[in-house]
């Protein structure tokens, strides 16, 4: 099994269409990877389905970096 | 059968256009659900897909009600997968001059005609953006662009679900996700059935090709925007009107 970082920077990787390599904690979405808002809005639902957890749309905000989002799952991790 | 593989939802399929619509896009291939308001519509439509052997099955649901639509979305998805084409034709008149319209007239219109279908499309673009395709078809009204005494709830509905539609098809373009319109004319249902033959004899007369319109003339516009041929056409209105009204 993955840790969470891993699984977090895989599910990155594949939604914004980057390379793994190029993905650091601290990269953000949209300044870094070049996500628009419609792509951070599909990375949240692809979070929600791979933890099985519902992120609500003021939280969903917050994660602007992928530390953010690495963060929200170990804290909100059934 | 371009539409092999595909799976198709029309709402308010139990007669009129929405019947029309639905065996069009199961001759192409398609699996459909039809849905209507009550349990015999969607008998009727079952039965009307069977004879035809179109896979899929007519499903009880109120587009005014947002659980209904997860519910049935729900469902759909489980049974036949996700859904690849949404025609959203269920619609409903209250017609009546502005001066007398009650609030109620103008409320269960908009409800009905425009925020069900942004309920639906909302519901079924995630699918649509994550499979990066998908197609939207609304079906709006010569009346939306031309303007009709006596429907002001009416007119503003399908005017509403036409800058609806652009909009959306500016938001799912880069999934690959195309919506668009088809405005029919005066059609032959139950929906002109109410006018009297005067009226009728009326409106004819403003129609070049002289006729009312068949509701399969409307469905064979929708076949063409749900097949690959239409893969390059979003933002875009189809009017289907017999010449009435030209842009």
């Amino acid at each position: 099994m993955e840790n969470i970082e891993q699984r977090v920077r895989k599910i990155v990787a594949e939604q914004l269409g980057v390379n793994e390599a190029d993905i650091k904690n601290e990269s953000s979405f949209v300044d870094d990877l070049g996500a628009d808002s419609l792509d951070t809005v599909e990375l949240v639902m692809a979070l929600e389905e791979e933890f099985e957890c519902e992120i609500p749309d003021d939280e969903a905000e917050k994660i602007t970096n992928v530390q953010q989002a690495i963060d929200y799952v170990v804290n909100h991790k059934k | 059968m371009v539409l092999q593989g595909q799976v198709a939802l029309v709402t308010g399929a139990a007669q009129g256009i929405g019947s029309a619509v639905a065996l069009v896009l199961g001759r192409q291939g398609a699996t459909v659900i039809g849905t209507d308001i009550n349990e015999a519509a969607a008998q009727r439509i079952s039965s009307a897909l069977s004879e035809a052997g179109i896979p899929g099955r007519g499903l009880v649901m109120d587009v005014r009600d947002p659980e209904q639509i997860e519910a049935a979305i729900t469902r759909i998805e489980k049974e036949y997968g996700v859904v690849s084409i949404l025609v959203n034709n269920a619609g409903i008149t209250r017609d009546n001059l502005a001066m007398r319209m009650k609030d109620e007239e103008w409320d269960a219109v908009i409800e009905t005609n425009l925020k069900s279908v942004f309920r639906m499309s909302r519901a079924v673009m995630k699918g649509m953006m994550k499979a990066r395709s998908g197609r939207i078809i609304n079906i709006t009204s010569v009346v939306g662009h031309a303007g009709n005494p006596g429907q002001v709830n009416y007119c503003a509905s399908k005017a509403g679900v036409s800058g609806m539609s652009r909009s959306l098809a500016r938001e799912l373009g880069s999934r690959n996700v195309t919506v668009n319109c088809v405005a029919p004319g005066f059609i032959d249902t139950s929906m002109t059935k109410v006018l009297e033959e005067k009226q009728k004899a009326a409106l004819v007369a403003g129609i070049p090709l002289g006729r009312l319109g068949q509701p399969e003339d409307i469905a064979a516009a929708v076949g063409f925007l749900a097949s690959p041929a239409a893969a390059y056409i979003t933002g875009a209105t189809i009017h289907v009107n017999g010449g009435m009204h030209m842009e």
